[in-house]
């Protein structure tokens, strides 16, 4: 880790900068510990051009490509991507979309946690998972001009429908 | 001067209520299953559900919701490419110890072969192995069971060069039997380890 390398740079460590070291490493793991915790399902298909944005960057999408809670996935004209959550609910993003992940957390012992999910433009079609199944209250989707609550599992949304 | 501006004012005030923005479409598909699907829709401070196969609502910037009945063939029509992209849906295969032992049953065996079939078929694969047990003992006690079956359960699945380290482990303990019992029933098909890929 660069961390350790500035340390040394010092000419040893002193206990003032093992301390330092040492609380660096914890935040540095907490901060890894939390991401891992945060992963909530892997892109299984990419067509065309697909994008995932996450913290104001933005990726390239691939067939395993991991999707985090707040990630945004944007398609072009000619792109599609679908995406498998931990929880089995599959989200398939159309053409011209932007969807994002506004939540997501998952308790595979219960079964309970929670799902929410924006599209802005484009289409969505949603496969419901075991969150839904467990309770339904704690998943939503989000339109430009309505909540969606999910009371079965499978259904389109399509946002900015000009007619 | 005065009556130019309400006039003005009227003017917006109806092209405002008549002009519509964007709207939102939400159409409901029949569940693989043949369960019933719907989908509660809130907009403008009222719940409008939508229950049946291939109905579609639309829903204004106003908040307002119309009810439409679709066909099959139109909906598989404009949908096509988003239906087209869709992940293939999850499979669960299940597995049964040789009663006491580490050891599969020759059926489970069998299952080995058709998992490696399935994860060929996919892309970007993964596998969750969740321990399942009966109702005999307390919830916290067979969820550990539970983990420590589907935990065995990965080892030997990476044993036979079955997945690549990142086999996720689940324990559901008692809360998802296969057959219904009562507490503390002794139920050998619900001691069972099920195989998720998706």
């Amino acid at each position: 880790m660069s961390v350790g390398v500035e340390t040394g740079s010092y000419g040893g460590p002193s206990m003032m900068t093992l301390r330092k070291f040492t609380a660096l490493l914890l935040v540095a793991l907490a901060a890894s510990v939390h991401a891992q915790s945060d992963e909530a399902g892997l892109v299984k298909s990419v067509k065309g051009q697909v994008s995932i944005e996450r913290a104001g960057k933005s990726m390239v999408a691939t067939p395993g490509s991991r999707v985090y809670a707040s990630d945004r996935m944007v398609t072009a004209a000619d792109g599609s991507a679908g995406i498998a959550l931990k929880d089995n609910t599959l989200l398939t993003v159309g053409p011209n979309s932007s969807m994002s992940l506004d939540r997501f957390a998952f308790d595979s012992t219960t079964h309970q946690g929670a799902l929410e999910a924006s599209i802005r433009k484009g289409t969505l079609s949603v496969v419901s998972g075991k969150i839904a199944k467990a309770s339904p209250e704690a998943v939503q989707f989000r339109t430009p001009n309505s909540i969606l609550g999910v009371r079965g599992t499978e259904f389109i949304i399509e946002a900015g429908v000009a007619d | 001067m005065r009556t130019d501006g309400s006039l003005l004012i009227l003017a917006l005030v109806l092209l405002t209520a008549c002009s519509s923005g964007p709207k939102d479409r939400v159409v409901v598909l029949p569940n693989k299953d043949g369960s019933p699907s719907a989908v509660v829709i809130r907009s403008g401070g009222k719940e409008t559900l939508v229950d049946k196969p291939y109905a579609a609502a639309t829903v204004s910037d106003k908040g307002g919701v119309e009810l439409q009945a679709a066909s099959q063939g139109s909906v598989e029509t404009r949908y096509a490419t988003v239906l087209q992209a869709q992940p293939a849906r999850p499979v669960s295969f299940m597995v049964y110890f040789v009663s006491g032992k580490d050891e599969l049953t020759p059926d489970s065996r069998r299952v080995l072969d058709e998992i490696r079939a399935e994860l060929r078929q996919r892309q970007a694969p993964e596998i969750t192995v969740i321990g399942h047990t009966d109702r005999v003992g307390s919830l916290a006690y067979n969820d550990t069971l539970a983990l420590q079956r589907a935990q065995t359960m990965r080892a030997l699945l990476l044993g036979v060069g079955i997945g690549d380290g990142n086999i996720a482990v689940a324990g559901r303990g008692e809360r998802e039997p296969l057959v219904n019992t009562a507490d503390e029933v002794d139920e050998p098909r619900n001691r069972r380890v099920e195989i998720s890929i998706r």
